[in-house]
C-alpha cells in the first residue's frame, strides 16, 4: 500500500525563481531566503519520495476568469512550466503519476470532495518554486526532479475560496485515497503559498511574523482548531495573500493523527513582499 | 441576497470577489493574453490599438495605459491578472506591489527589508496606520503609477 511518510510546507514567491534563474542566490539578500533550504536539500536526497503530491495555487496562469476550478488535480503524464509574462522559467518539465493521481481523484470525489480533473495544464511558479528550493537547481534539458508530481491547483485567487475546514477535512480524504492505493509507493504532500503577504494597494507589504509563526506552532500542534480560522482572520492579520495558507492545512490534514515530528522550521522576512515561511514534518503512524 | 462581504472594512485592499471579477472580466482576460510573446511584443508596438481590440472600458484601458494598478484594482483587475502586464513592462511583483503605496522602489524594498509593513492601525477602518486614506500616499513617488 502506498503511504504518506512527510509533508513539507514552504513559501512559493515568483521572486525566488528569478534570484535562482538569474544566478542571484549568492546575493546577501538571497542568500538569507536560500540558507533555510539547505537542510531541505539534503533532507529530500536522504528521504526520496517515490511521489510528491503538491498542493499550490495557480496564479491566472492555466485558469483563466473563463473557468475557476475550486479543487483540481491534475492526472497528466507531463507538465510544462508556464509562461506567465516574462518567459518560462529555465527548470525541467514536471512528470506527473497518472495512475496515483486517477485513484486519489476517484477515491476523493467518492468522498464527497468534487476535484476538477485536469489532463493539460501549465504549471506556474507556484508549483516550479517549491520544487527549486526542496531539490535545487537542475538543468531544463538534462536535468530531472526527483520523482514524478502529482499537482494539486488551489483556487484562492477569486473569491469565494474554500474555508480552511474544508482543506484540511480534504486533506484527511486524500490520506484515505492515498493509504488504498495498490502499490508500495512513498508519497509525499506538499502545502505551498504564504507566510504572510499582501501584494495589492495601499496595503501592500504588510507582514505579520507574530501571527505567521503563531500559525506554525498551530498548524504543528493543533491543526484541526486552525481549521476553524475564518478567511477574513487571514486577510486582516496575513494580508489579502496572506489567505494561500488555507493550502497548507490540505497537506497537514493527509498526515496521521498522532503527532508529527519536527524535522526543520525556518521563517524569514522578506523575500520581495513576502514571508518566507517552512517546515518539514515526518508522520509517525 | 447580495455577496457578504466581510472584507469591506479591511483598509487599502480589494477582494476579488465576484463583482469585482464580473466588473474587471475583459481587463484580466486581456492581461491573459500577454502570456503570449507574440501577443506582448504587439502590445509593446502599439499599446492603444491592442486594448482597443478588447471589450474594455475606456476607464479600463485608461488605467492601463497610465501603469496605475490601484486604478486597475478599481477597475475589476487582479493582482495575479496584472502581473502579466507589469511584467510585459519588465516590472517585479515587488516594483508592481510599491507602486500602488505612493513609495519610491527603494522605500518601498527598504520598508520590506526592514520587516514589512505592519498590521498595527492596519486592521480595521477607521484606525491611524499608514496604509489608512488620511496617511496616502505615503512616500515620495514623483507619481501613480509602475
Amino acid at each position: 500500500m502506498a503511504k504518506i511518510t512527510a509533508s513539507v510546507y514552504t513559501s512559493h514567491v515568483p521572486a525566488i525563481g528569478a534570484a535562482l534563474d538569474l544566478g542571484k542566490t549568492q546575493e546577501p539578500y538571497w542568500q538569507k531566503v536560500f540558507s533555510g533550504y539547505e537542510y531541505s536539500k539534503q533532507w529530500m536526497k536522504d528521504n526520496k519520495p517515490d511521489v510528491i503530491f503538491l498542493v499550490y495555487n495557480d496564479h491566472a496562469t492555466a485558469f483563466s476568469l473563463e473557468v475557476i476550478p475550486t479543487f483540481a488535480i491534475g492526472t497528466a503524464a507531463e507538465y510544462t512550466p508556464a509562461d506567465e509574462g516574462w518567459g518560462p522559467r529555465p527548470v525541467p518539465k514536471v512528470q506527473g503519476h497518472p495512475e496515483l493521481a486517477s485513484h486519489i481523484a476517484q477515491s476523493v470525489i467518492q468522498q464527497d470532495f468534487d476535484l476538477t480533473i485536469v489532463n493539460k495544464m501549465d504549471v506556474d511558479h507556484g508549483l516550479t518554486v517549491p520544487l527549486s528550493l526542496m531539490c535545487g537547481q537542475l538543468d531544463k534539458d538534462t536535468g530531472a526532479w526527483p520523482c514524478p508530481v502529482i499537482p494539486f491547483a488551489v483556487n484562492v485567487v477569486q473569491y469565494p475560496v474554500p474555508s480552511g475546514r474544508r482543506c484540511y477535512n480534504l486533506g484527511r480524504a486524500i490520506r484515505n485515497a492515498v493509504e488504498s492505493f495498490d502499490q508500495p509507493l512513498n508519497v509525499h504532500i506538499w502545502g505551498t503559498g504564504g507566510m504572510s503577504h499582501q501584494l495589492q494597494g495601499p496595503r501592500a507589504g504588510l507582514i505579520n511574523a507574530e501571527w505567521d509563526n503563531r500559525f506554525l506552532d498551530r498548524l504543528i500542534d493543533e491543526p484541526a482548531k486552525l481549521a476553524e480560522l475564518p478567511h477574513i482572520d487571514y486577510v486582516r492579520e496575513a494580508g489579502s495573500e496572506g489567505i494561500e495558507l488555507v493550502m497548507w492545512l490540505i497537506a497537514r490534514g493527509a498526515m496521521s493523527d498522532k503527532a508529527p515530528t519536527v524535522k526543520h522550521r525556518f521563517y524569514h522576512v522578506p523575500a520581495s513582499n513576502t514571508a518566507v515561511g517552512h517546515l518539514i514534518l515526518e508522520n509517525n503512524a | 441576497m447580495s455577496l457578504d462581504k466581510p472584507y469591506l472594512d479591511v483598509p487599502g485592499t480589494t477582494i476579488f470577489d465576484a463583482d469585482q471579477s464580473r466588473k474587471g472580466y475583459w481587463l484580466n482576460q486581456f492581461c491573459m493574453s500577454l502570456m503570449k510573446a507574440e501577443n506582448r511584443q504587439r502590445f509593446l508596438a502599439d499599446q492603444r490599438a491592442y486594448l482597443d481590440e478588447w471589450p474594455m472600458t475606456e476607464a479600463q484601458k485608461q488605467a492601463v495605459l497610465a501603469r496605475d494598478l490601484n486604478r486597475c484594482i478599481g477597475e475589476g483587475g487582479n493582482i495575479y491578472f496584472l502581473a502579466k502586464l507589469g511584467a510585459t513592462h519588465g516590472k517585479s511583483f515587488q516594483q508592481m506591489a510599491g507602486s500602488m503605496t505612493g513609495m519610491t522602489e527603494e522605500e518601498y524594498r527598504d520598508m520590506m527589508i526592514a520587516g514589512g509593513r505592519s498590521a498595527e492601525g492596519n486592521r480595521h477602518a477607521g484606525e491611524d496606520g499608514n496604509a489608512q486614506p488620511q496617511h496616502q500616499p505615503q512616500g515620495s513617488a514623483a507619481k501613480p503609477g509602475f
